[in-house]
């Protein structure tokens, strides 16, 4: 629990101050600099926008991590650090947090980053009028009077976030949130230039009209095909800041993009599904894998629409023991994927991986155990079961759903039909519990146990199975209120066990070919929030 | 033909409102919309952003302040994916792009093409016939999504001549690839019906007549066999010319253009209405248009013709 431990410790002594030196590019020893610090890298699809309280795809969020500087930042292992703020105060109840802002922070056009630009952001944020698809992550963020806005009830100088001068900023929270701080190296927090939108409207994020906070400004801006940033000469921590100019292209296609990087185009890209073997054999120093915040799963549909097999457990754990995750991390992804017996990943801060029986078992026993459960439900040679298997079109979640029916059909004689559908159509059928068995991802939106463990609960909008369970809903509950909840997620994840609401298959690992000449890559960063101003290109 | 001409485009104007109320119609039939996510919004949060984009109004409101929008201001609306972009944006940023690399493939198409049509029909029947029709049915066979691969292979990774993709403001090296690509199933078609074309006219009565009287074999070629034998070809052509220059999915993605094929499909997969519906004008405008124009050279190259 690293990112806590700071937090938590800190406010056990009162109000207290977090300091220390702001994470840079370091130059490791033996290691000469580059001419020429260009850093390319390919993004699967356009950003959605640059816009801070706008942008809600990954990539976009990658974009405005440069361009943008919030209160608090991340190192190279996700641990909080000083950004914009200096550091923070917050009383014993943790629902008053009073950010001190650093002097010398400068907008791209000269002028200083204040307290009362957050606040125009954070209201910004929630404003119904901004529309913002994260208008959801100020509520998140439990402020003072941000669900009456987004309702319309309230005004958005109701807001609570107030600038007490220009260099110190005070939010209120309706509840107690140890993790607030966490919450401001998001996107969605950083500061916004009111003159600017004002002036420019929804065009002000293009290049010749955006203004800045970030360690890079937006100078070139190709839709479809190209941004390109380059350092901006305003940023408080500029001495420090290495690579020069940064280049994002928009290749759709992985094998495309995989091809482009071997031909020295790029310095990252992605690793196509099953090409990491060949790759990391051929290119040891360039193919790495390391873990990520993402769970792969399929759902049982236990909703009323849902099949009667599946109301029976037995049936749903005959399916999950009989399914051998090895051959799908190992033959089918081949990635340095990591099998799942639970929800929640592993890499998650602070959640210790709980004993489940059925992850304790051999393959061989859950096969026999498997039979046994199958049998005893009433499901065999003279009852065959069968169902629907429903997954959204790719090749990849074909392949895994092909190696899971053929082991269902080998194992258990049970016929799962595959059915794939595009994405939207997907989700929507998906959403309507229009489904028997259905393919499922998630990534946390943080890093802690209950950005998983919070989606089966029984009121969660994203919990498509319909599984409601009255346990884990007050183990959920309590668990907010907990300094360490490290037990109450070991009983959820025990439970989701015993009753295996889900079939959880893998757990992501990020796969990428980088060149060995880029330097400092946070890998250890399983939220993988990078900003281009820590990285180099050595010689 | 001037009355003609008019009347072809008064009769434009009803053939794009059906198609813009269809695709329309059937782009909101569609399940899923631009803001369903893996992770649905908040009941609130998502009526304040629908709210902002007029989709909680019914059907027929949307398509009527639509319509407005593009007769009155010629104003596509806003992107409802790329929030930062209008359609507008959109398309004068791609379109550009596919009009580079799609017209110079449509000139290199039908230079070469009809050259090879044209010597092969000369030719009947000897090597360079058979020689000319060999590259046409290879290039046929190969359509662009085979040759995308096969380019980047030879080019990029074995030679290291061309940069594997990207725009670059249309730089030569950039548009080499996507141009030859694009250019060559187009170039086999063009090439097949100039031959036949050719042939037929070369075995007609006025070509006897004109060798008869003695005319070099090249006035015969050129002055009284290559015009009417472009009849045939005119029609494909209006609709390759269109095909080519509103882009291809499969150059955009394999060669990372940027050009409109990409946001075409694309706003179909995300349902971004405002960016799928523009683009659909743009192509139907087109298609109109190439057709009329087709029509009216028709007209010129064949004297029989009259409007």
């Amino acid at each position: 629990m690293k990112k806590f431990t700071t937090t938590l410790a800190a406010s056990l002594l009162g109000a207290t101050m977090l300091t220390g030196a702001a994470y840079a590019a370091t130059v490791a020893a033996g290691d000469t600099l580059a001419a020429d610090q260009t850093f390319t890298y390919r993004l699967l699809d356009e950003h959605s926008s640059v816009d801070p309280q706008i942008v809600e795809d990954v990539s976009g969020a990658d974009v405005v991590r440069d361009l943008f500087e919030g209160l608090m930042n991340q190192d190279a292992d996700g641990n909080l650090i000083p950004g914009v703020a200096t550091g923070f105060t917050t009383n014993d109840e943790k629902n008053v947090y009073t950010f001190t802002l650093r002097t010398d922070a400068k907008w791209s056009d000269g002028n200083p980053v204040t307290a009362g630009d957050f606040v125009y952001a954070w209201r910004r944020l929630v404003d119904p009028e901004t529309a913002s698809a994260y208008q959801w992550f100020g509520d998140l963020m439990s402020i003072e009077g941000v669900s009456e806005i987004i309702a319309g009830e309230a005004a958005i100088d109701t807001l609570g976030v107030t600038a007490i001068d220009d260099h110190t900023l005070e939010v209120r929270l309706t509840a107690s949130l140890p993790y607030f701080p966490l919450m401001t190296t998001h996107g969605s927090t950083f500061p916004s230039p009111q003159w600017a939108i004002e002036e420019h409207g929804t065009e002000w994020t293009k290049p010749e009209n955006i203004v800045s906070n970030g360690a890079y400004v937006l100078t070139e801006h190709v839709p479809s095909e190209r941004s390109v940033r380059e350092r901006n000469p305003m940023y408080w921590n500029n001495d420090e800041t290495i690579i020069e100019k940064v280049i994002a292209l928009v290749i759709n296609d992985e094998n495309t993009a995989l091809t482009r990087y071997l031909a020295g185009e790029l310095n990252r890209t992605e690793v196509p599904t099953g090409q990491y073997p060949r790759l990391s054999e051929e290119y040891p120093d360039q193919a790495i894998s390391f873990p990520r915040l993402c769970s792969y799963y399929y759902t049982f549909n236990l909703s009323d629409n849902g099949p009667e097999a599946f109301q029976d457990v037995r049936v749903r754990q005959a399916l999950s023991y009989a399914l051998d995750r090895s051959v799908i991390t190992e033959k089918v992804l081949q990635g340095g994927q990591f099998e799942a017996f639970t929800f929640t990943p592993g890499a998650t801060a602070g959640f210790e991986v709980p004993s489940v029986p059925y992850a304790e078992m051999t393959q061989d026993e859950r096969d026999a155990a498997a039979v046994t459960l199958l049998e005893e439900a009433g499901y065999g040679a003279d009852n065959p079961l069968t169902f629907d298997m429903l997954y959204n079109t790719s090749e990849g979640h074909k392949k895994i759903a092909i190696a899971m029916t053929q082991m269902w059909k080998q194992k258990l004689g049970v016929t799962a039909v595959l059915a794939n559908q595009e994405w939207k159509t997907f989700l929507e059928t998906r959403g309507n519990q229009d489904f028997e068995l259905a393919r499922g991802a998630w990534c946390g939106d943080y890093n802690e146990a209950s950005t998983f463990l919070d989606l089966l609960t029984s009121q969660s909008g994203y919990n498509d199975g319909k599984y409601a369970n009255d346990e884990i809903d007050a183990l959920m509950l309590e668990a907010k209120t907990l300094a360490d909840a490290t037990a109450n997620y070991t009983r959820v994840e025990q439970i989701l066990a015993d009753e295996m609401p889900v079939i959880p298959v893998y757990h992501y690992a990020g796969v990428y070919m980088h060149t060995a000449n880029l330097k400092n890559w946070p890998v250890n960063n399983v939220e993988q929030n990078w900003y281009s101003r820590d990285l180099y290109i050595a010689e | 033909m001037l009355n003609y001409t008019f009347r072809r485009v008064l009769v434009a104007i009803p053939t794009l409102l059906i198609l813009i109320v269809i695709t329309f119609l059937l782009m909101h039939s569609a399940p899923g919309g631009p803001f369903t996510s893996e992770r649905p919004l908040p009941p609130q949060v998502l009526a304040n952003i629908e709210a902002k984009y007029g989709l909680d109004d019914p059907l027929f409101v949307q398509l009527w302040n639509y319509l407005k929008g593009i007769v009155l201001h010629f104003d596509f609306g806003p992107s409802f994916v790329k929030k930062s972009q209008t359609v507008n944006d959109i398309i004068a940023q791609g379109f550009p792009i596919t009009l580079t690399y799609g017209g110079l493939s449509f000139i290199f198409a039908t230079l070469i093409g009809g050259a090879l049509g044209v010597v092969a029909a000369i030719r009947k029947n000897t090597f360079i016939d058979y020689f000319a029709v060999g590259i046409s049915i290879g290039a046929q066979v190969l359509p662009n999504f085979v040759m995308a691969p096969l380019l980047v292979w030879l080019f990029t990774l074995t030679l290291g001549w061309l940069p594997g993709g990207g725009w670059n403001d249309g730089a030569l090296p950039n548009l080499v690839m996507p141009v030859i690509a694009l250019a060559t199933s187009y170039m086999a078609s063009i090439a097949r019906i100039t031959r036949s074309s050719m042939l037929e006219v070369l075995n007609s009565n006025y070509i006897r007549t004109a060798r008869a009287k003695g005319l070099p074999e090249r006035t015969v070629i050129l002055r009284h066999a290559l015009k009417p034998s472009l009849v045939p070809l005119i029609s494909y052509l209006g609709v390759a010319f269109v095909g080519m220059v509103t882009g291809s999915v499969i150059i955009d993605v394999y060669f990372s253009t940027g050009g409109l094929g990409q946001s075409f499909v694309n706003s179909a997969l995300s349902r971004d209405y405002s960016v799928m519906m523009g683009v659909t004008i743009l192509l139907g405008s087109l298609t109109v248009l190439f057709a009329l124009l087709a029509d009216l050279l028709y007209a010129w190259v064949d004297p029989k013709i009259r409007y």
